[in-house]
């Protein structure tokens, strides 16, 4: 793939190019860098291997070591089972096809609200990743409720059945490859299209031949995000489809809660195991070898406002069609999302036979039996999940830093993509050998006498182990991206060493930062994967607490419930919006991440 | 020279970084340690009145407001509250760190599971000397004195009257009528597997159907039946009298939900218990093996056996008190009436199959 552009393409410098540099900076030790890149590596690595590698490997050991041996005959037995294949089937068929349909949804999506410029667009874009964090009771009502019969969508009889499990799962993910494909497709240069279409290529041609290879890497990374978030998905699946449609997810998760099967839960976590690492790989072949060789323009540089009539002077076929046609099947999907979120609100304004705002009142009361305001739990929310996302910062922006480099020797090289899979696979692994695994495993961990199971850290500290990948996969990509000359051009004019990074690094990385930020925090805010099986201290958050009002009886507590969503939900719009403001406040030669 | 520039640079934000990391853990972790100073090591040996103790419950547990506060203004004991799950998720946590346990005294372990409990060894015998001690040993779970009854209740299925008065139909009354052809289509209940009330619905078929129970299955299947994933589900969105406005007006519940359902401004409610489908459930409490704090887990067993506890139950965790002095809420004295004949399943029965049956159950009902 070959982009022709004025400008200067930032990728790496050719091997072996020196920059002659001010001699002072010379004096800075070689043993005291390689000190601090060891530090670097292994800080993200001691804490992936403290709070994920070895509660997992604790969690599997409990199944596959009987009286001191290792047993590996749970193998044979589970996949003796018929019900084993058909799951795996299952697992492979949801995330397969949910993938595929977010990511046909998902690209038109990503041209509509990251290319082209409309009202109201940063509203639009905050809508969309609202159902990211939905917990998954309130998608249990806000979507069963339309599909049940005698619901508003109670005609299509879609009410538990696989369809209905593909739809949520796409309702979940379409906001993961919009902003993925978005943020790259915002800072494409669209010199090179137009000068396909000067050369007589047709819109959609020079589409196919220039834009989309060159957003192929964007593409396949948020395929296999979506892809791990739908093969771990187990609360919407059991709550939309029930057993019949379960998956290796949701089986390890009755296996480990109910049935006290261990042995059949590790089997079955090394067959996710497997499953996902063999997506990482397919997608990291797909990304790598393209994710540096991009022409990047400026953010606003190919954008232009969205018409439904053809500006005029322009021929036909100058793709309008294609935008339009982009741009309808855009509103269609987000009237589609909007429709449940709707719903949810509808539901949480009915008080009985009439309206009002009682429900969104009793949000400052402490029911019997929850023993916080939801105000006070959103408040916990909020600051669980800072910590969280402070930490998820720090370990995944030194994970981005050790994976932009790009090491000579062979070796060095594949050890970095193995790391840069490796971080990945917090997500592909089942929250509940995680979660479990916590519980093995954090009682006095490595000699220590803590007892952190029942720590209020273990909370935010589980939620970054998930929140990690999401701040690699955003940053990763704009590092990569950083012209060395920018750098060396400053230095060379005197700039010390502080000021270079202040007005190089910084300006370039703020924003996708920022991006990575709000996912992390809304994934936070969602409460993902382990933290739901930690033996959780007296500060419920915001989803705990909805879990315990919907589980009351009395259509007091449902209604409270369905208000605190709400609450939820825009507490996420908001923190997304926030920080798409961060983003757009830095202009110039600021590049987004692959979120 | 272009590399070193880039990675000195690199390095110095890896050190701020990882320095900033440390820092934050260790003031986390010094944050961590304030609400149980010197903690738990000095209650176990010294006398009961100090330190603190730890109650390991399901999702459902709560207490008036207020009242661990009481309790430590009396005892001088603090109270930590660490809820990991549903009720079959804290069974099992209990029993994969029995030896380390994640506190003191655990609480919501119920009929189903008290076998499991028991025979791991998680728990210890302890004999309350309060007065409802007595009532609780109404409920008792084998005589080892493991588990001491705390509350109990019915899983009864629930009926909207409104809706049958508008339909038209007479309203089911025992398990049979369900299969006939009249209430086709008009049942929801939680999968078994997944919900506790949903698995006390299949002993409640069991302890009815005998050996029949598949087939009672296999007909409630073909007469339509529903089958949601948790009681919320089923109650708010299938259920039409649960406020969510479903369609199915038969659902799996408790004896005690038809109190809620008084309408604004009105005088009964609109729904109604069919007692003679309930499954009796019991919830215990026990000190854990090798709690850190196993006097202070005793004091706090002890006071939720109280008066001022167990007259609250009903308004927290919507259950029955075992204690007889106290009395019930006004509405559940006259709206949530008790199943005078409530099926039950033996405990070790029920441990010995519950993977059988519930594998039996999922082939015949969700295939």
């Amino acid at each position: 793939m070959t982009l022709t552009t004025t400008r200067r393409a930032p990728t790496a410098p050719p091997e072996g190019t020196t920059v002659l540099a001010p001699g002072r900076r010379r004096a800075h030790g070689r043993g005291l860098r390689t000190l601090l890149w060891a530090l670097a590596v292994a800080v993200p690595l001691a804490f992936l291997a403290v709070f994920f590698a070895w509660p997992v490997v604790v969690m599997l050991a409990k199944g596959f070591v009987v009286d001191g041996r290792l047993d590996l005959s749970g193998f044979a037995d589970v996949f003796a089972r018929p019900r084993t294949w058909r799951i795996v089937g299952l697992t492979l068929a949801q995330a397969g096809l949910a993938t595929a349909l977010s990511v046909l949804l998902g690209v038109p999506g990503a041209y509509v609200l990251h290319r082209r410029s409309f009202r109201g667009r940063a509203a639009v874009r905050a809508l969309v990743t609202v159902p990211f964090v939905l917990p998954t009771v309130v998608v249990g009502v806000a979507f069963r409720s339309l599909l049940v019969e005698g619901g508003p969508l109670g005609f299509l009889h879609l009410d538990g059945t696989f369809a209905a499990i593909v739809a949520a799962l796409v309702f979940f993910n379409y906001a993961v490859v919009v902003r993925g494909v978005g943020g790259l497709w915002e800072r494409l240069d669209p010199r090179a299209e137009q000068a396909a279409r000067a050369l007589g290529a047709s819109p959609w041609r020079a589409f196919r031949t220039v834009t989309l290879p060159a957003l192929a890497p964007a593409i396949a990374s948020s395929a296999s995000l979506t892809f791990l978030f739908c093969a771990t998905a187990f609360g919407t699946v059991l709550v939309l489809g029930g057993l019949q449609f379960g998956t290796i997810e949701t089986e390890i998760w009755v296996q480990t809660t109910q049935f006290l099967d261990l042995r059949a839960a590790a089997v079955l976590s090394v067959v996710q195991l497997v499953v996902v690492a063999g997506v990482l790989t397919v997608a990291g072949r797909a990304r790598t070898g393209r994710e540096r060789a991009l022409a990047l323009g400026g953010e606003r540089q190919g954008e232009r406002p969205l018409t439904l009539r053809r500006t005029p002077g322009t021929a036909p076929g100058d793709g309008h069609a294609l935008a339009l046609g982009a741009a309808a099947v855009t509103a269609a999907v987000v009237v589609l999302l909007a429709v449940p979120l709707v719903n949810l609100v509808v539901r949480s304004l009915r008080v009985g036979d009439r309206w009002g705002l009682d429900h969104y009142a009793a949000l400052s009361d402490e029911p019997a039996g929850v023993t916080v305001s939801v105000w006070t739990a959103a408040l916990t929310s909020l600051r669980v999940a800072a910590l969280a996302t402070g930490i998820a910062l720090v370990v995944g922006g030194l994970v981005a830093l050790v994976l932009s480099r790009r090491p000579r020797r062979p070796a060095a090289r594949r050890a970095l993509s193995t790391m840069d899979a490796v971080v990945m696979l917090p997500l592909g692994v089942s929250a509940v050998t995680v979660g479990f695994g916590f519980l093995l495993s954090m009682h006095e961990p490595f000699g220590l006498h803590v007892d952190l199971r029942t720590s209020p850290l273990l909370v935010p500290i589980a939620q970054a182990v998930v929140a990690v990948p999401l701040v690699v996969r955003g940053v990763l990509p704009v590092l990569r991206a950083i012209d060395p000359r920018l750098r060396e051009v400053a230095a060379t004019l005197g700039a010390g060493e502080g000021r270079v990074l202040g007005t190089v690094d910084w300006p370039l990385v703020a924003r996708p930062v920022g991006l990575a930020m709000g996912l992390a925090f809304a994934a936070s805010l969602g409460e993902f994967g382990a933290t739901s099986f930690l033996a959780r201290p007296d500060a419920p958050t915001l989803p705990v607490v909805i879990f315990r009002l919907i589980g009351r009886p009395g259509p007091d507590s449902y209604g409270t419930a369905l208000a605190a969503s709400v609450v939820l939900a825009m507490l996420t719009a908001g923190v997304v919006a926030v920080c798409e403001r961060l983003r757009s406040a830095r202009g110039g030669l600021a590049v987004g991440g692959e979120w | 020279m272009a590399r070193s520039l880039s990675r000195s640079r690199a390095a110095r934000v890896a050190l701020t970084s990882t320095v900033a990391l440390a820092a934050g853990l260790t003031l986390a972790a010094c944050g961590s340690d304030e609400p149980a100073p010197g903690g738990a090591e000095t209650g176990a040996s010294e006398a009961p009145a100090s330190g603190t103790v730890t109650i390991v419950a399901h999702d459902s547990f709560s207490l008036a407001d207020g009242q661990l506060d009481e309790f430590t203004a009396r005892t001088g004991i603090q109270v930590e509250v660490v809820q990991p799950g549903d009720a079959g998720t804290l069974v099992n946590q209990l029993v994969l760190t029995k030896d380390a346990p994640l506190g003191d005294l655990a609480f919501g372990i119920d009929n189903t599971f008290a076998s499991r409990v028991v025979d791991e060894g998680v728990v210890v015998p302890y004999s309350s000397a309060v007065p409802a001690a007595a009532d609780a040993a109404q409920h008792a779970f084998g005589d080892g004195n493991e588990l001491t009854a705390i509350d109990y209740g019915d899983v009864c299925l629930n009926v909207d009257h409104a809706w049958f008065d508008e339909h038209g139909v007479a309203e089911p009354v025992t398990l049979d009528d369900l299969t006939e052809p009249e209430y086709k289509d008009l049942l929801v209940v939680p999968n078994a597997v997944t919900s506790s009330p949903g698995f006390a619905f299949l002993l409640t078929t069991i302890a009815a159907q005998g050996d029949g129970w598949q087939d009672y299955w296999s007909a409630l299947k073909d007469n339509g039946l529903k089958v949601a994933e948790g009681w919320s589900d089923a109650y708010f969105t299938d259920f039409s009298g649960g406020g969510g406005g479903g369609p199915r007006p038969i659902v799996l519940s408790y004896a005690s939900s038809p109190p809620y359902t008084v309408p604004e401004g009105g005088t009964e409610p609109t729904t109604g218990a069919l007692l003679d489908t309930c499954f009796r459930q019991v919830e215990y409490a026990g000190v854990l093996a090798h709690a850190k704090n196993p006097r202070g887990a005793q004091e706090l067993l002890d006071f939720l056996l109280s008066d001022e506890v167990q007259e609250q139950i009903p308004t927290t965790m919507y259950m029955y008190p075992v204690s007889t002095t106290v009395d019930l809420p006004a509405d559940w004295a006259q709206w949530a009436p008790l199943a005078e004949q409530p099926y039950e399943v033996d405990p070790v029965e029920v441990a010995e199959n519950r993977a059988q049956w519930l594998e039996d159950w999922s082939e015949t009902v969700i295939g």
